[in-house]
């Protein structure tokens, strides 16, 4: 029996110091990494931009935004490697950097939501610099409230459920993760069906006009709190937690029924 | 006053049969079910939750004439019909363990019968004293029997076109026919944008047959290795493919499509249902998956209007894969 | 004072000559151990489905027949769907009380399999299947399988984008099976996919009539067969033996208790149909062959399949130009008879592999049975890995396990899991036995010695 006793607990041991190692680190946050001057200036300002992108930027997008096609080694240790910017705009820049898509700690990582580590100030400053690159689009100002949910909800079943889900919780597309919508904000959606941002495809005023955009985007934000007539949403994404509702609710309640009814098994 | 009188003894007379002298206990037949003693606490709760049961299905009556149908009345609903079966549950579960007596009893299992077992194969037996020809007899009945059963079956034949199979294979797509959008707007060349994804259809065919959509995407042709033979079915780049998987028939509705293809995986059409991935720069061949085989190719064409039209049918049947499903379709 | 039940039942006995029958009847006895109430809890379920399956089918229109969509729920105003998906709509949002009738209903479905699974999981581990109870096994397993053809059935004909999916996915499956899958998939479809408007009418009366009916008539087959030869019953006490039976009578005993369970699940049933939502079909929108959406999945008793569907390497059996074996044979087909195929046998191997062909009304605990019960234990983990494979996409989502990494590890684990299992669980069985053999000789030794010094304490008293 004590032999036993030891087992479990070496076991016990053994796993919570797993469970430990594991917390430790998903806690741990990389470097900020981030470099920037000393003293800013109180407005942002094209130089700030220079600046900024002078030290976080450059080493994969290269000197005033002209790329680097194969990796070079760059500040920091970093293998830089990434596309061009001449011409992306306002749109891409302020898309990239407001939802913490860039910087990016490697060129093979998937460029996601994350924490934003500029100020407000510093992106205006990028952004306003990386425009000075070439011409490119500005930032686009939706007007979700004179969209359509009913077309929205079309517009978006026909071009983006695919890949985000009907409820845009998200999804899989073979080799990367399809972000779920319920935390972006409405020019960030303008922006991303403009640009298709790393894997995503791009539409077009001629393919999505102004109009129908704020449909679609007056759809997204409308996904936050979907119309969850029927009681608890379970999270919207279908049969999955359905089938958890039946096993773990409803068959340990109708195990517990049969329990309070029947009998237990009787010691001889 | 005479009236009265009988009025009277009419009434105490009724009165006095209410309760008849107690019979004496040796009239009471021998129990089967044991006595048991009574429980009045049990009878109260039992109450109890019957009242509460007649609660919620009042409840029930009154949520359903009272509210329009929005998300909470469905719960309320929901709530008084099953707190009102779980009440007259719970009634019974207390009768059954505390108002009924539970009996423990025995009895036999039921056994094989031997004896009738024989009897039952012997009756079969004798009946067939008078046959000669048994196994001609039985052998005539099982082929009427059985043509008769495959008559009852052969008008299941026109369920569908069960012989003819060649519906499979058929196409609203043939040489000059147009690609138009969901809104039956002509395809032009020029609006397919490099990066995008466009969903296309045969002009007049109905959008629901399998064979009529299509994906239609613009590839760099310096960048295309198509298989022999389709050189040509790429006119500037903008290519198309059947939008339905040929692994089980869902659309493939998801373009992966990188803006740094140094780093990034390479464009791809793929299906959400099991994944299969498909290389459009290959012919649609499979980098990912289950699927079997390629998603089907369209020729294309640029008209003199800059419109977009087929040049032939697909490069293999579409939808799902069934025996001939790698061979061109015919152009019927 | 005369009984008052005296006459009614004499009015039934002189015109049925029911009596005898009925004493019989009431007296049945059921062994009451809890385990045994399961089956029961998958019938109550079934009666839930009867009754709101009946309201819903006096409601829903089973064409598809396109309408342009201009009611009361404006954020599907303008969108074309079938006349079968907008009845639906009305159900769920117009007619009040008809969501609560449907959830119900959708959820008394993935119940009614979990009830099944459960009942069954309890008579496979007690060896409840051995003879004289083949036959009550196969018919229970021909209601498993009819249950997910009737389920996959009744939440197709809404014809939602998730279902529509899903009935794509049908037909694919059914042209992969080898030479007859296309006159097959063209029989029952009336046409290439998405079919003719009779698919609609024969799917309804498929669901709504033909495969209740025959639901009921196997429940009837099932219940009259565990009726004739009664229950098995587990030995806990000297008692209870292969010849007699020991359990509480119908009545007055059982009856209260089985009303109990049957409104307690009908109960859960309706707080489930009330309270959580299930298949919100207006937020999926209506099915067109062209539209997907990432996350589709079938009902949680159908996972299992797509899991298998998804673990398949890509590849078509061809010989030259003929597909001969399409690849979602093997995931959709080959594998649920292979499942099927195992489950059927199950009375019948036990029997070749131990020798064993007696008539067996006791019932063993698992671990009485230690290779028949790791057999289980692994065969089950087989299956369930790979059901659980299904969700690898959801679990990338949600944790950032690689899709690609899951594939491979699912494709050795569920192999290798179930090997593991069955040698840990046959392991764990014997070392329970001997464990208890331990005991019982520990407690004799013991009532020996208990024994004994009762023998020899009356000369000690006598001494004083």
């Amino acid at each position: 029996m004590s032999g036993r006793r030891r087992l479990l607990s070496t076991a016990l041991a053994a796993w919570l110091a797993m469970g430990a190692a594991i917390c430790a680190t998903a806690i741990a946050q990389p470097q900020s990494g981030i470099v920037r001057p000393t003293t800013e200036p109180l407005r942002p300002s094209r130089d700030l931009g220079a600046q900024l992108y002078a030290g976080n930027c450059a080493s994969c997008h290269g000197i005033a935004g002209s790329g680097i096609a194969s990796p070079r080694p760059g500040a920091g240790g970093i293998l830089g490697q990434g596309p061009p910017l001449h011409g992306v705009g306002e749109l891409a820049a302020d898309f990239y950097l407001r939802t913490g898509y860039m910087p990016l700690s490697s060129p093979h990582d998937q460029p996601g939501p994350d924490r934003v580590l500029f100020t407000d100030k510093e992106i205006k400053s990028l952004v306003s610099y990386v425009a000075s690159l070439g011409p490119g689009p500005s930032i686009p100002a939706p007007n979700p409230a004179s969209g359509s949910i009913a077309e929205g909800t079309q517009l978006f079943t026909e071009h983006c459920a695919g890949c985000h889900q009907e409820l845009a919780r998200g999804g899989f597309v073979t080799g990367a993760m399809v972000p779920p919508l319920q935390t972006v904000k409405a020019t960030q959606i303008a922006e991303a069906v403009r640009i298709g941002p790393y894997l995503m495809p791009r539409f077009s005023p001629s393919q999505i006009s102004d109009a129908q955009l704020n449909s679609i985007i007056k759809y997204v934000l409308s996904t936050r709190h979907p119309p969850n007539r029927g009681g608890w949403g379970i999270g919207n994404l279908g049969p999955i937690p359905e089938g958890l509702v039946t096993w773990w609710i409803a068959a340990p309640l109708l195990l517990l029924s049969c329990l309070a009814v029947g009998r237990r098994m009787r010691r001889p | 006053m005479k009236l009265w009188q009988w009025l009277f003894a009419f009434i105490v007379g009724r009165v006095l049969r209410r309760h008849p002298p107690p019979e004496s206990s040796a009239q009471e037949p021998t129990r089967i079910v044991p006595a048991g003693t009574p429980e009045r606490s049990a009878e109260n709760l039992v109450l109890v939750l019957l009242g509460l049961a007649v609660v919620f299905a009042l409840g029930f009556i009154v949520v359903y004439a009272e509210f329009s149908p929005k998300g909470m009345s469905n719960s309320l609903l929901g709530i008084c019909l099953g707190l009102s079966l779980l009440c007259i549950g719970g009634a019974l579960a207390v009768v059954a363990k505390r108002l009924v007596v539970t009996e423990e009893l025995e009895d036999d299992y039921p056994s094989a019968h031997p004896e009738q077992q024989e009897e039952v194969a012997q009756i079969v037996h004798e009946s067939g004293s008078r046959i000669t020809r048994k196994r001609l007899l039985v052998g005539a009945g099982a082929a009427a029997g059985g043509t008769l059963g495959l008559a009852a079956l052969t008008p299941a034949l026109s369920l569908g076109p069960v012989w003819d199979t060649t519906p499979l294979d058929l196409t609203p797509w043939r040489h000059g026919v147009r690609l138009v959008d969901d809104q039956g707007r002509p395809l032009r060349a020029d609006e397919i944008l490099h990066q995008s994804y466009y969903t296309a259809f045969a002009e007049g065919a109905d959008k629901e047959l399998l064979a009529s959509s299509l994906v239609v995407i613009r590839l760099d042709p310096d960048k295309l290795h198509l298989p022999e033979g389709r050189s040509d079915w790429a006119p500037e780049g903008i290519m198309a493919y059947s939008k339905i998987c040929p692994h089980a028939g869902c659309a493939v509705a998801l373009y992966r499509n990188p803006k740094f293809p140094a780093v990034q995986p390479s464009p791809a059409l793929v299906c959400p249902c099991h994944y299969s991935t498909f290389d459009p720069f290959t012919g649609g061949t499979v980098t990912y998956g289950p699927a079997g085989r390629a998603l089907p190719q369209l020729p294309l064409m640029i008209d003199s209007d800059r419109h977009l039209r087929a040049a032939g049918n697909f490069s293999a049947r579409v939808g799902p894969s069934w025996l001939n499903v790698r061979e061109r379709p015919t152009n019927a | 004072m005369t009984d008052p039940f005296v006459e009614p039942v004499r009015f039934i006995d002189e015109r049925t000559a029911a009596a005898p029958q009925m004493r019989k009847f009431m007296r049945y006895l059921f062994p009451d151990h809890w385990s045994f109430l399961l089956g029961e809890v998958a019938l109550y379920a079934f009666l839930v489905l009867i009754a709101t399956g009946i309201y819903l089918a006096l409601f829903f229109d089973p064409s598809t027949a396109k309408t342009i969509y201009h009611g009361s729920y404006t954020p599907l105003d303008g969108v074309r769907m079938s006349d079968a998906f907008k009845s639906v709509l009305d159900i769920s949002l117009t007619y009040k009380g008809g969501l609560l009738i449907r959830q119900t209903h959708h959820w008394a479905a993935d119940v009614f399999v979990a009830a099944i699974l459960m009942h069954l999981m309890r008579v496979f581990f007690t060896g409840a299947f051995r003879k004289p109870r083949e036959l009550t096994w196969i018919v229970g397993l021909l209601l498993l399988f009819t249950a997910l053809l009737e389920g996959y059935m009744g939440y197709s004909l809404v014809d939602d984008l998730l279902s529509g999916m899903g009935l794509a996915i049908g037909y694919g499956v059914g042209l992969s099976i080898p030479v007859i899958g296309g006159p097959a998939m063209l029989a029952i479809f009336g046409a290439p996919f998405p079919g003719n408007p009779h698919l609609w009418s024969r799917m309804y009366i498929a669901h709504v009539f033909l495969v209740p009916v025959l639901l009921a008539t196997l429940i009837g087959v099932h219940l009259v067969l565990v009726m004739a030869r009664h229950h098995t019953q587990f030995r806990e006490s000297v008692r209870h033996t292969q010849k007699r039976i020991v359990g509480v009578p119908l009545f007055p005993g059982q009856a209260p208790r089985s009303l109990a369970l049957m409104l307690f699940v009908a109960g859960l049933l309706f707080l489930l149909g009330g309270l959580i939502q299930i298949n919100p079909i207006w937020q999926w929108g209506p099915y067109e062959p062209w539209l997907g959406t990432n996350g589709a999945q079938p009902d949680w008793y159908l996972g299992w399949l797509i899991g298998a569907l998804r673990l398949m390497p890509g590849f078509d059996v061809t010989i030259g130009h003929y597909t001969l074996i399409p690849n979602p044979f093997w995931g959709g087909v080959l594998f649920p008879l292979v499942v099927l195929g195992v489950l059927l046998a199950v009375p019948f191997a036990e029997r070749r592999l131990t020798g064993d062909r007696g008539v067996h009304n006791l019932a063993d605990r698992p671990r009485d049975a230690p290779g028949r019960t790791a057999f289980g234990v692994a065969f089950l983990s087989w299956v369930f890995l790979i059901f659980a494979f299904g969700a690898a996409d959801r679990i990338f989502v949600l944790w950032g396990l690689s899709y690609n990494v899951q594939l491979f590890v699912f494709r050795i684990a569920i192999w290798v899991i179930p090997a593991i299992l069955y040698v840990v669980t046959r392991r764990w069985c014997r070392a329970l036995q001997v464990a208890e053999e331990v005991e019982a000789i520990q407690e004799s030794a013991e009532e020996d010695i208990r024994s004994r010094a009762k023998a020899r304490a009356p000369t000690a008293a006598g001494g004083r």
